[in-house]
C-alpha cells in the first residue's frame, strides 16, 4: 500500500493503550540467584534455573516483589493476592519453553497515573514475570525458519520484569510519549528500574485503533512491537493511525494484527494476525505458591515511598503560582526542591522558575545553594543585573559555586545608567542612518543590530530590553 | 532387627564393628550375581561407591560420626539428580546427561553417611506402572522374573527386594513408590506433599510428585524419611514443619486408634486374594486394640479421571524443556524449529508422548475449564471427602494395588488397564496426604500383597504406628 498520509484530527480520533515492560533493578533474577546485569559476555549470568536444567526449581526473589509493590502503590493500584502461571510456548530463548508470568491474578490492579497536563490515564494491571533470553538467527534474513544457525544468550533469561498494562485512555502520539515519560519518571523515582529504553530495560508495545469522533465503540486495534525510543513511539502511532484511517476511508477493514515497527522505512509491517496467535495454555505454576503480601509489608512499602513526580508538580505549581504544565520540566530535572527553597528564601517565584526552565539544564544545577540562587534572582528583579548578566552569573555559580554579588563584581557587571545608554543609542542612530531608516520602516530584524552594537560597546552590561525600549522611543 | 537392615548396618559401622567397605562389597557381590537377570539399575556406580564407603570408614577411624546411615548402601531412582553422574529418567532424551548438582535428598543422604550404589530403572520420566516403559529395557520382579516389578520406581523396588541395597529412593506421583513396593514385597512411603524436597527431582507432575523411600522394613523406611525429610528453602512448596521422630513412635501400638477400611476399594476391580489380605490386616489391627470400621470415601472413584488430567497437563509443560537446545539429545535438522521437533520425536517414547498430548489438550484454550479447571475442583472435593473420613478415623487402609505383580506385556498394550493399576494410590497424591505400602502376606501363587495405610496431611506418625503394628502382626 502507499505510504500512509495524514488525516483530519477533527474527524478522526486515535485511541492508544500501552503495555510497558520494565526490567526491575534487582541484584539477582526473579526466581534464582544468577546476577541481573546488563550487557556482558553471553551466557555468563546463568545458573541451573536460567538454563531450565532438569530438577531445578524457582524460588521467588523478595526484592523483586517489593519493587513491584512500590510501583503498584506509586501507580495507585490495589496490591492483591496473586498467582504465578506458566505461559507455554516453544522458542529457543525460552529455556523451559514456558515463561513464568501472572495471568488471572496480577499483583497490582486498577491504578492510574497523572500526566503533566493533568490528564489521568488508567492502569489495568502491573504484574511480575520473567524475561526471556536473546536469540540471534544467523543467515536467512534473521528468521528462525530460514537461518543457517541460531545463537542464544541466556543472560537476560529470568530477569524480573514488571508488565504495566495501561488502559486505552491515550488520544495522541504526544500523549503516549508523555505517558511513557511519566511512567519512566515514576519507575526511576521509586528505584524500581533505570528506565532506559535504548538498552531495553523499558520496552513499549503499543495498541492503536481509530474511530470517527463521536463514536462510542472502539475500532479494531493493532499491536505494534519493536518500538525502541520515545521518538519511534510517536512516529509509529502517527503512521499506524494514518494507515488505519486510509483503510477505512477506502472501504476496507482494519484487521486485528500484531505489527512490527520498522525504524528505517518508518512503517509498520504485519507480524501475525489474530487467527495465528498462540494458545499459551496458561495454568497456575505448581512449583510456586500463592503470593500474598501482608498488609504490614504493603503499608511499610507505602510509608517508604518518595514524593512522586505528579505530587511534586502540584506542590511547585501551588507554591510558585505558575500553571501546572510549566512545572513538568523543572520536576523532571529534579530542580523543584531548589526552586521551593529559593522561593522560601525570598526569591520571586516566576523569575526563579524561568531560570530553572531556561538556564539550569546542567545536571550539576541541583547542587546550587538555594540562598545564593535566591540572592541572584533578587538582584535581577531589583535591576542590579540584566537578564543576560544574571544568566552568566548563574552559569558560573553552577560550575564553580560562589556568591552572586562577588561573581557579578568580578565580571564588572553593574546596572548601566539609563542616561548613558540613551547617549549611546543616539550616537548609534547618527552613525548608522540606513539601518535606522529600516528600523523606522518597521523592519523588526534590524533591532538586533542596534542591541548587538550596544551590547558590544558595554561588554554585555546593558539590558537588551531597555535598549529596545529606547529605540522605539526615538522612533516616536 | 536383622543384620541386613539399614539400621543394623549403620549401628555396626558407627560402632566400628563393621567396615563400610565390607558392607558395600557384600552388596556389590549380590548385584553382580543377580543384576543381569533383574536389571534394577541403569548404572551401578561402583567406583564412586567404593570411594564413599572408604570415606565413611575414615570418618569412623578419626572418631567422627558419619551419621545415621553410616555405610548404608542406597539406590537412587534415575530421576534424582546426582552431580557428575548420568541421570537419564530412563529416556533417550537425557541419555548421557550428567547434572551439575545433587538433589537435596541426595545431599542429605550423603550427609547421613549413606553410600550411593547406583541409579535405578524407571518407566520413562516416571510415567507408568510396570517399568516396561523404560527406554533401556524393563526391570524384572525378583520374586518372579516373568513378572513386572510395578512402576514407575520398579528399579528401586526390585533393588531392595533383591537385597542390592536395604534402602532405595523413589518418587511417587500417582503411586510410583507404593505400587512397586507392593508388587515386590517391600515397604514404600509417599510422605505428605511438601515434606520432602523436590529440588533435584526431575519433574513429572509437580503438584503431585513426592520423593520417598523403599525399604525392607518399616523401621528402615522411617529412618530414611527422617534423613531426607524436612524443610528446604530451595523448594517453594516445601513445608516449614520439621520431620517428626518417627522411630520413637514405632512401638507405640494402635490401642485406641480408629482405623477405616476404604469401602470403595474392597470389591469391584480388586482381586479376591488382595482383598482377603486387607481384611486380614484389619483383623490384626483390631486384635492389637484398634477400632476398625468400613468407611466410604466417594472421592476415590473419580480420582483416576482427575489424575489423568492434572498429571499429564503438568507433564506437558514440565517436559517442554527437552528440546535439544541446551542439553541431552539433539537430532540435527536444517533449522532450530525442525531440530526441536526431530529431537522430541526421537527422544520420547510412546507413553510419554501420549501423556504430553493428553496434557496439552487438557490445557488448550476452550478446554481448560472443562478439563484442567474441573480436575482442580475435583481435587478440592477429594480433600473434603478425606476431611469427612478423617473426622471419624485416624487412618485409612486399602489395597495398595488391585492385583499382585502381573506378567510382562499383560497391560502394556492397553493404557487404560495400566492406568487402573493406580486406582488405589492416586487419591493420596491428589489430596497431598501421606500414604505407604506395607507387605502383608501373599496371594495363592505366593506373590507379595501390599496393604496401603493412608493418613491426613502431616499424619506420618499415626501412619507409621499402624504400619509397624501390621509388620509386627506378621512376625
Amino acid at each position: 500500500m502507499s505510504a500512509a498520509t495524514g488525516f483530519d484530527p477533527a474527524e478522526w480520533e486515535v485511541v492508544i493503550g500501552l503495555e510497558v515492560h520494565a526490567e526491575l533493578a534487582t541484584r539477582t533474577k526473579l526466581f534464582s540467584a544468577a546476577p541481573n546485569r546488563f550487557g556482558e559476555e553471553p551466557n555468563t549470568h546463568i545458573d541451573a534455573l536460567t538454563l531450565g536444567l532438569p530438577g531445578s526449581l524457582p524460588v521467588l526473589n523478595r526484592h523483586a516483589v517489593e519493587l513491584a509493590i512500590r510501583v503498584g502503590l506509586a501507580l495507585n493500584c490495589t496490591v492483591q493476592r496473586s498467582v504465578f502461571a506458566r505461559k507455554n510456548y516453544f522458542y529457543p530463548d525460552q529455556s523451559k519453553n514456558y515463561q513464568i508470568s501472572q495471568y488471572e491474578l496480577p499483583i497490582n490492579r486498577d491504578g492510574w497515573l497523572e500526566l503533566p497536563s493533568g490528564k489521568v490515564v488508567g492502569i489495568e494491571r502491573a504484574h511480575l514475570e520473567e524475561d526471556t533470553g536473546k536469540t540471534t538467527h544467523v543467515g536467512g534474513g534473521g528468521r528462525i525458519h530460514e537461518a543457517e544457525y541460531s545463537l542464544v544468550d541466556y543472560n537476560r533469561a529470568g530477569v524480573p520484569l514488571l508488565e504495566i498494562v495501561g488502559r486505552p485512555d491515550l488520544r495522541s502520539a504526544e500523549e503516549a510519549r508523555a505517558y511513557v515519560s511519566e511512567l519512566r519518571a515514576i519507575l526511576v523515582a521509586v528505584g524500581a528500574s533505570d528506565g532506559k529504553m535504548e538498552e531495553g530495560s523499558l520496552r513499549v508495545d503499543c495498541n492503536v485503533s481509530v474511530r470517527r469522533r463521536g463514536e462510542d465503540a472502539l475500532g479494531t486495534r493493532c499491536e505494534i512491537k519493536n518500538i525502541n525510543s520515545l521518538r519511534s513511539l510517536g512516529r509509529a502511532i502517527e503512521y499506524e493511525a494514518a494507515r488505519q484511517v486510509d483503510l477505512i476511508t477506502s472501504g476496507e477493514r482494519v484487521e486485528q494484527q500484531t505489527r512490527h515497527w520498522n525504524e528505517e522505512d518508518g512503517r509498520t509491517h504485519t507480524l501475525r494476525s489474530k487467527e495465528e496467535s498462540d494458545d499459551y495454555r496458561y495454568f497456575p505454576d505448581p512449583d510456586l505458591v500463592v503470593l500474598d503480601p501482608s498488609e504490614e509489608w504493603i503499608e511499610q512499602v507505602r510509608a517508604d515511598l518518595p514524593m512522586l513526580p505528579a505530587a511534586r508538580r502540584h506542590r511547585l505549581a501551588e507554591r510558585s503560582g505558575v500553571e501546572l504544565e510549566r512545572t513538568a520540566l523543572i520536576v523532571e530535572r529534579g530542580l523543584d526542591e531548589l526552586c521551593l527553597a529559593a522561593i522560601d528564601a525570598g526569591a520571586d517565584p516566576a523569575r526563579t522558575l524561568t531560570h530553572a526552565e531556561h538556564n539550569l539544564a546542567d545536571e550539576r544545577a541541583t547542587g546550587l545553594d538555594p540562598a545564593a540562587f535566591a540572592e541572584l534572582v533578587t538582584m535581577e528583579v531589583d535591576g542590579k543585573l540584566t537578564a543576560t548578566q544574571a544568566k552568566t552569573v548563574l552559569a558560573e555559580m553552577v560550575e564553580k559555586g560562589g556568591a552572586p554579588a562577588e561573581i557579578a563584581a568580578a565580571h564588572g557587571f553593574e546596572a548601566m545608567d539609563t542616561s548613558q545608554l540613551e547617549a549611546m543609542v543616539d550616537e548609534l542612530i547618527a552613525a548608522h542612518p540606513d539601518e535606522w531608516q529600516r528600523f523606522c520602516d518597521g523592519d523588526a530584524k534590524i533591532t538586533g543590530f542596534f542591541v548587538g552594537q550596544v551590547m558590544k560597546a558595554t561588554k554585555g552590561k546593558a539590558d537588551g530590553k531597555v535598549v529596545t525600549g529606547l529605540l522605539h522611543q526615538r522612533k516616536g | 532387627m536383622s543384620a541386613g537392615t539399614a539400621a543394623a548396618i549403620a549401628g555396626a559401622v558407627r560402632a566400628g564393628e563393621r567396615r563400610a567397605v565390607d558392607v558395600l562389597e557384600e552388596h556389590l557381590a549380590r548385584i553382580e550375581a543377580r543384576e543381569p537377570e533383574i536389571h534394577a539399575f541403569n548404572l551401578v556406580t561402583t567406583d564412586a561407591a567404593r570411594a564413599a564407603a572408604a570415606a565413611v570408614d575414615e570418618q569412623v577411624a578419626r572418631g567422627e560420626d558419619p551419621g545415621p546411615l553410616a555405610g548404608v548402601p542406597v539406590a537412587l531412582k534415575d530421576n534424582l539428580c546426582t552431580r557428575g553422574i548420568p541421570t537419564t529418567c530412563s529416556s533417550r532424551m537425557l541419555e548421557g546427561w550428567a547434572p551439575p548438582y545433587d538433589a537435596t535428598v541426595v545431599e542429605r543422604l550423603a550427609a547421613a553417611g549413606a553410600v550411593v550404589v547406583g541409579k535405578t530403572n524407571l518407566d520413562e520420566f516416571a510415567m507408568g506402572s510396570s517399568t516396561e516403559h523404560s527406554a533401556f529395557g524393563p526391570t524384572r520382579n525378583p520374586h518372579d522374573t516373568s513378572r513386572v516389578p510395578g512402576g514407575s520406581s520398579g528399579g528401586s523396588a526390585a533393588a531392595v527386594a533383591a537385597g542390592f541395597s536395604p534402602i532405595a529412593l523413589g518418587s511417587d506421583t500417582g503411586g510410583s513408590i507404593r505400587q512397586p513396593a507392593a508388587l515386590c514385597g517391600v515397604v514404600g512411603v509417599k510422605p505428605t506433599y511438601g515434606r520432602v524436597s523436590r529440588l533435584g527431582l526431575i519433574a513429572f507432575g509437580s503438584s503431585l510428585d513426592q520423593v520417598g523411600p523403599l525399604a525392607a522394613d518399616v523401621a528402615d523406611a522411617a529412618l530414611a524419611c527422617e534423613v531426607i525429610g524436612g524443610h528446604d528453602p530451595g523448594d517453594s512448596t516445601s513445608l516449614p514443619e520439621p520431620f517428626p521422630d518417627l522411630r520413637a513412635h514405632l512401638d507405640d501400638g494402635v490401642e485406641g486408634m480408629r482405623v477405616g477400611i476404604v469401602a470403595e476399594l474392597t470389591g469391584d476391580g480388586i482381586s479376591p486374594d488382595v482383598a482377603a489380605q486387607v481384611r486380614a490386616a484389619a483383623e490384626a489391627l483390631a486384635a492389637a486394640g484398634a477400632s476398625v470400621e468400613e468407611i466410604s470415601v466417594p472421592a476415590v472413584t473419580y480420582g483416576l479421571s482427575a489424575y489423568y488430567l492434572v498429571a499429564p497437563a503438568e507433564a506437558s509443560s514440565n517436559l517442554a524443556r527437552y528440546d535439544g537446545v541446551r542439553y541431552g539429545l539433539r537430532v540435527e535438522a536444517p533449522n532450530s524449529v525442525e531440530m526441536m521437533e526431530a529431537t522430541r520425536t526421537e527422544g520420547f517414547g510412546d507413553e510419554v508422548k501420549r501423556r504430553i498430548m493428553l496434557g496439552t489438550y487438557a490445557l488448550s484454550a476452550g478446554y481448560y475449564d472443562a478439563f484442567y479447571g474441573k480436575a482442580l475442583k475435583v481435587r478440592t472435593l477429594i480433600r473434603r471427602d478425606f476431611e469427612a473420613a478423617y473426622s471419624k478415623v485416624d487412618v485409612l487402609i486399602s489395597p495398595t494395588s488391585p492385583t499382585t505383580a502381573f506378567r510382562f506385556g499383560e497391560r502394556s498394550a492397553d493404557p487404560m488397564a495400566m492406568y487402573l493399576s493406580d486406582v488405589c494410590t492416586i487419591v493420596a497424591n491428589l489430596a497431598g496426604h501421606p500414604a505407604m505400602s506395607v507387605p502383608y502376606g501373599t496371594d495363592a501363587e505366593g506373590l507379595p500383597v501390599g496393604v496401603q495405610v493412608m493418613a491426613p496431611a502431616l499424619g506420618e506418625v499415626p501412619m507409621f504406628r499402624v504400619a509397624a503394628a501390621l509388620e509386627r502382626s506378621l512376625a
